[in-house]
């Protein structure tokens, strides 16, 4: 097995583009990537791409080749992979073994999703549930989450304040970055009296519907410096399957397939929770970025509530949790998070994080979650 | 037409509450599966009919739902914790949320699920009631 690097990233800006089409997004995602890169369309040997559902929300299935065709790339082999919101972390992940292999040089790892094309997203985003058990009883995604939230808060004493201020922190990031939906910080007070969605749930304790890509070119670690001067290695590269029901779980209030990947991962890297500088989580919910700091070994099961409150996860704090403002204020276009979560920690790496740059910062992770824990994949990364 | 047949595959199960129970290590699952999990091939699963009797592990209450169940909205869903140890997702009638907490004792009842699915056929099924 080879080590792998990562020489190029990028990311389209977030948000709901009623301009951009899904094809344009994933295309403009490539192209920057590639010229971050510094390489030619030709140097590519293969394509990943995770996207969620192109078939519910813009009605077109056989994405590869659609993508291929309209980046001019034909006939780069290319493969779509889905793990609902976790599809770009198995696109990251499905590349880096390509790389490792020995089978492909220079691979492409692609994110993309186009939501807005659609009146009413939520029976898309449902079907990373239980269709048959969950969804068809009347349960929404959101729903789901509020149940973890509730049990938590019943078995930890967790507050709907520590809950709110996951959301506060997010967005403090957030304001920071050009390339988020919602760059702009708000209150505790605005989370606690936005409308409920699913109780103890609010508007803004749910990361939105949002459009968007990102991609990143891995190459043979031996060969980065080739093409860069600034190449972030790959350390570790895990991911771990769950049930997909909720109620089907030992615990509810424990997300294990991110369990599994984190112990995975940090023996890959030979590092524990401590050597971490800063962690990209999937925060798709309030309650899911304070299950990740629990669940990726960071505090202990039952005390992710007091460490956000104590404000260990800002920017200076012991461990800062998603520079970028995470899912909930840079956005949440599904199959492209877990590529932009990388392009995220690469940027930090790399010292090209703007205003958000963590000081000194020499290694990153990144959590992907795909429907409520069914699929994770951890990312261990290091300049 | 395919939520129809997608509907009657699963009646018995829906309608009688069906599970399946592990002859190897007594585990008992619902929905019906086919390999338990612990014990996959050393493990042969009988069907068993559940109880019904259960009690609130966790809930929600639903402001913004989906398609027909709009019609319903708000309303309860909670993942219970039957009798025999297994868990199961499901609506809970006649509660607005205020009255309902987790440990509360919930018994099965036989109700309309939906009314307006894609083909807008009525299906029927399992949700809970807080037991007085
Ligand atoms: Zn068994």
């Amino acid at each position: 097995m080879r080590d792998v690097a990562i020489i190029g990233v990028s990311q389209t800006k977030f948000g709901e583009l009623w301009d951009i089409s899904f094809r344009d997004l994933i295309s403009e995602a490539g192209l920057k990537a590639i010229e971050d890169a510094n390489i030619e369309g030709a140097d590519l040997e293969a394509m990943f791409v995770g996207n969620m559902s192109a078939g519910l929300f813009v009605q077109q299935e056989h994405i590869a080749s659609l993508i291929v065709d309209h980046t001019g790339l034909t006939p780069l082999p290319c493969v779509r992979v889905e793990a609902a919101c976790a599809s770009g972390g198995l696109a990251l992940r499905n590349g880096i073994m390509a790389v490792a292999s020995g089978y492909h040089d220079v691979v492409i790892s692609a994110g993309v999703e186009k939501m807005t094309d659609v009146v009413d997203p939520t029976p898309a985003i449902a079907t990373a549930s239980d269709q048959e058990w969950e969804a068809q009883q009347g349960v929404t995604f959101p729903s789901l989450y509020a149940m973890m939230a509730r049990r938590h808060m019943y078995e930890y004493g967790t507050t709907r304040e520590q809950l709110a201020m996951m959301s506060v922190v997010n967005h403090k990031n957030g304001a920071l970055n050009p390339l988020a939906q919602f760059p702009m910080e708000i209150t505790v007070d605005q989370v606690l009296n936005s409308s409920l969605v699913a109780d103890p749930l609010r508007l803004l304790d749910c990361s939105p519907v949002t459009d968007g890509a990102a991609a990143v070119i891995l190459c043979p670690a031996e060969d980065a410096r080739k093409y860069t001067d600034t190449p972030v290695y790959v350390k570790a590269s895990a991911q771990a399957s769950g049930t997909i029901a909720l109620h089907d779980r030992r615990d509810i209030t424990t997300i294990d397939a991110t369990v599994h990947a984190a112990n995975t991962a940090y023996k890959m890297a030979n590092m524990e929770p401590e050597d971490i500088q800063a962690v990209e989580v999937h925060d798709c919910f309030s309650i899911n970025g304070l299950l990740a700091i629990e669940d990726l070994g960071f505090v202990e099961k039952g005390q992710g509530g007091p460490a956000i409150e104590d404000g260990m996860t800002e920017r200076d704090g012991r461990i800062p949790v998603n520079p970028s403002g995470g899912l909930k204020s840079r956005g949440h276009p599904l199959g492209a998070t877990g590529i932009a979560q990388t392009a995220e920690i690469v940027w930090q790496l790399r010292g090209e994080a703007g205003k958000r740059q963590i000081d000194g910062i020499e290694v990153g992770m990144t959590h992907n979650i795909g429907g409520t824990g069914g699929t994770a994949t951890v990312h261990i990364f290091s300049n | 037409m395919k939520d129809i047949v997608r509907g009657w595959r699963h009646i018995p199960q829906r309608y009688n509450l069906i599970g399946s129970k592990c002859n190897h290590c007594g585990a008992v699952y619902f929905p019906v599966r086919v390999i338990c999990p612990e014990c996959r091939r050393k493990g042969k699963l009988e069907e068993i009919k559940l109880s019904g009797k259960g009690k609130i592990h966790t809930y929600s209450v639903i402001h913004t739902p989906t398609g027909d169940f709009k019609l319903i909205s708000p309303y309860v869903v909670a993942i219970i914790e039957l009798e025999e140890g297994t868990k199961i997702t499901s609506q809970i009638v006649d509660s607005d949320g205020d009255n309902i907490k987790i440990g509360d004792e919930v018994e099965l009842v036989f109700r309309k699920i939906r009314e307006e699915g894609e083909d807008g056929v009525i299906s029927y099924g399992y949700k809970f009631k807080l037991k007085k």
